[in-house]
């Protein structure tokens, strides 16, 4: 395991998620909250915004766009909503469900820090609608926030004012795209939106220019502002800056999410290091991870030595995305796998654009055809070329034919799968039924 | 009207306050809807569409496009298991196979005591409690086959209805302010801070 220097700042976001009770406000002041909005408000709102700058705090949502720059994009055209991403629905992603139920008010603090820094006086939460307890748990923060005087109108003095609004989402993966949120929150279908514009700044909800930010990303602000925008930029390594929570999940004896500072930490340190994961399941051999998120290649045991920043894992040709990690142990059947990741992409296309809607279907019907044992040689090509149809040249990052980036993510798993594992494609067709036992 | 209840009524009454546009609050009313009813039922979406005012069709063709939302009656307990990734690497799949067998049902299906209806889940966000299975949108996991069915008879036997309500994820979501800033409010406090914005830019260029 590499020498690991200890980080006294650490954690930044998740400090709050093993106290009982951190979701009251009670614990919450007790553990500093809101000291960081009270400070916000003493400061001008440009110098807000150029500590988050300063900070290089990169997006948390999938994308890694930096917040600060995000914010300043349009100086001319004033920012009306601010809209945060809590719809949590990539696969095996899991952080901002635990940061929504156990520290809302950390989520609350930084709305109103950047409501403050945006000159935004309404802001929404959208909460993924299947967190029952999320949802109560935010409404009730918010309620003791407002009582607090923390949000609402002339928050602590200062003259500032913004109104807050936790609304629920029904159930659909694509809602997590940041245009299709909008037109959720509309009451509308969760259809993406046609770019350009390619961002909400210059159109977002109700036409009037909004900007989306993920759960963990305004979670961060408290401390930045506390602490200043250089201290959370000293720590981490390249453009990526401090510190972020990783969702550890599949195969190893500890899944979970574990908060580490970005560039310090390789994969083999969260896979096997006793303080995260602890090992592969079963004390099993490592087959491959899925670096970051279901729409993510695929990535073998000789990359576990690479460092988690957004660069490192771009570089080997894959993405950072949501911070999560899939393990496989041997046991895994990788025709299966890459199989019901398309069955989750098939289920959850919004059905508006040819290729993504048909080829998400055919290719979920040959895979598992192929992994049933069904299956004819020619199928390899056949599915390869629909994905091929769906983000031609199969390169990374993937090609865009489609209104959102769903359709063009439908390949990863299935050409990673392919080209790492293909003598598990011909074995299945030969034999004619799963060869790991399914 | 007269379908909808009082309760649901008075928190429809805050929702459509609170956003700045009716149409926003479609969905958590339909949430609230299926809180009393179980699923959407044609009065309910009737009366949804007066309040936020749009058409019968619209609110039917908007709910039917999210997963969460049952347009047939459901049993007392929705039982979605999640079968995606992280949970399929622990098992999610041979727990759903049992889960058919203990509820004699297939996917989708309904218990015919009304008990329980099973769904397959897509990731849940639980995959720290892999195979992890939701219950009216509680979560329970990680789960043996075991563990279902000590869920299932605990479910039955009513010993887990303080943490597994019925229906609808807004039940207990009580929004205690109302209240937005008024328009007068906000525009003045954007006039006070665009003033102060001028003044500071105005000091920077003359020093
Ligand atoms: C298909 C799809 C699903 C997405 N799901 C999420 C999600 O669940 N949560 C999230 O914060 N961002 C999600 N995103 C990214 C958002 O569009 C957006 O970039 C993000 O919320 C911006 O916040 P950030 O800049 O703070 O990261 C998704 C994007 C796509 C294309
Ligand atoms: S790419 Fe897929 S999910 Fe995205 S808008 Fe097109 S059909 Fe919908
Ligand atoms: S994969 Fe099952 S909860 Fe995430």
């Amino acid at each position: 395991m590499s020498e690991k220097a200890v980080n006294k700042n650490l954690p930044i976001v998740s400090k709050r998620l093993g106290l009982p009770d951190a979701y009251k406000l009670e614990t919450y002041l007790a553990t500093g909250g809101y000291d960081g909005l009270k400070k916000a408000l003493q400061m001008n709102p440009e110098d807000v915004s150029n500590e988050v700058m300063k900070a290089s705090l990169l997006g948390r949502g999938g994308a890694g766009f930096p917040a600060g720059r995000k914010w300043s994009m349009l100086k001319a055209n004033p920012v009306k909503y601010l809209v945060i991403n809590g719809d949590e629905s990539e696969p095996a992603t899991f952080k901002d469900h635990d940061l929504i139920e156990l520290d809302p008010h950390q989520i609350i603090e930084g709305v109103v820090i950047a409501s403050y820094a945006l000159g935004v006086n309404q802001a929404f939460i959208f909460c993924r609608g299947e967190f029952a307890l999320g949802l109560e748990r935010l409404q009730s923060a918010l309620n003791e926030a407002y009582d607090y005087g923390a949000v609402g109108s002339d928050i602590f003095g200062s003259g500032f004012s913004v109104d807050l609004v936790v609304h629920p989402g029904a159930g659909a993966y694509i809602c997590g795209e940041e245009t299709a949120l909008l037109q959720s929150l509309e009451g509308k279908r969760g259809y993406p939106r046609i770019k350009p514009p390619y961002f909400p700044a210059v159109m977002g909800l109700y036409n009037q220019p909004t900007v989306v930010n993920n759960i963990e990303t305004v979670s961060n602000l408290p401390w930045i502002i506390q602490n200043g925008g250089d201290a959370f930029a000293a720590m981490g390594q390249d453009s990526s800056a401090g510190s972020r929570i990783f969702a550890l999940s599949g195969h190893v004896k500890k899944p979970g999410n574990y908060e580490v500072e970005m560039g310090k930490v390789t994969f083999r340190d969260i896979i096997f290091d006793p303080e995260y994961g602890g090992g592969i399941l079963d004390d099993l051999e490592l087959k491959a991870f899925i670096p970051g998120g279901v729409s993510a290649p695929w990535f073998g045991p000789e990359l576990l030595d690479l460092p988690l920043t957004q660069e490192a894992i771009a570089s080997k040709g894959s993405m950072l995305g949501s911070g999560s990690i899939v393990v496989f142990n041997e046991s895994t059947c990788p025709v299966r796998a890459a199989w019901r990741i398309s069955k989750f992409f098939y289920r959850e296309s919004c059905g508006q654009c040819t290729p993504c809607r048909e080829g998400s279907g055919w290719i979920e019907k040959i895979m598992h055809r192929i992994e049933t044992g069904s299956g004819r040689m020619e199928d390899i090509e056949l599915v390869l070329d629909v994905c091929d149809n769906i983000a031609p040249g199969l390169t990374w990052p993937p090609k865009q034919t489609t209104i959102c980036v769903l359709g063009p993510s439908i390949p990863s798993s299935i050409v990673s799968a392919v080209n790492m594992f293909k003598q598990d494609f011909v074995d299945h067709i030969e034999k004619g039924k799963c060869t790991f036992g399914k | 009207m007269g379908h909808l209840s009082e309760e649901v009524l008075n928190k429809a009454r805050i929702l459509l306050e609170v956003y700045p546009n009716k149409r926003s609050a479609l969905i958590p009313l339909c949430h609230l809807a299926q809180g009393q009813d179980g699923y959407l039922t044609p009065e309910a979406i009737i009366e949804i569409a007066e309040l936020v005012d749009v058409t019968p069709a619209e609110v039917r063709g908007t709910a039917s496009f999210y997963d969460m939302f049952h347009l047939e009656p459901v049993g007392k307990h929705v039982v979605a298991m999640c079968t995606n990734i992280a949970c399929m690497l622990r098992g999610a799949d041979e727990l759903l196979e049992h889960a058919q067998e203990v509820l004699d049902v297939g996917i989708g299906g309904t218990t015919q005591d009304g008990q329980f209806t099973l769904e397959e889940a897509e990731c849940l966000a639980g995959c720290n409690n892999a195979p992890c299975v939701q219950v009216n949108h509680r979560f329970f996991g990680p789960l043996d086959n075991d563990g279902f069915d000590e869920l299932i008879s605990d479910l039955k036997s009513g010993k887990l209805k303080d943490i597994v309500p019925e229906h609808g994820v807004l039940n207990r979501v009580e929004r205690q302010h109302g209240l937005k800033a008024t328009p007068d409010q906000i525009q003045a406090e954007r006039d006070v801070m665009e003033s102060a914005k001028k003044e500071r830019l105005a000091k920077k260029s003359t020093s």
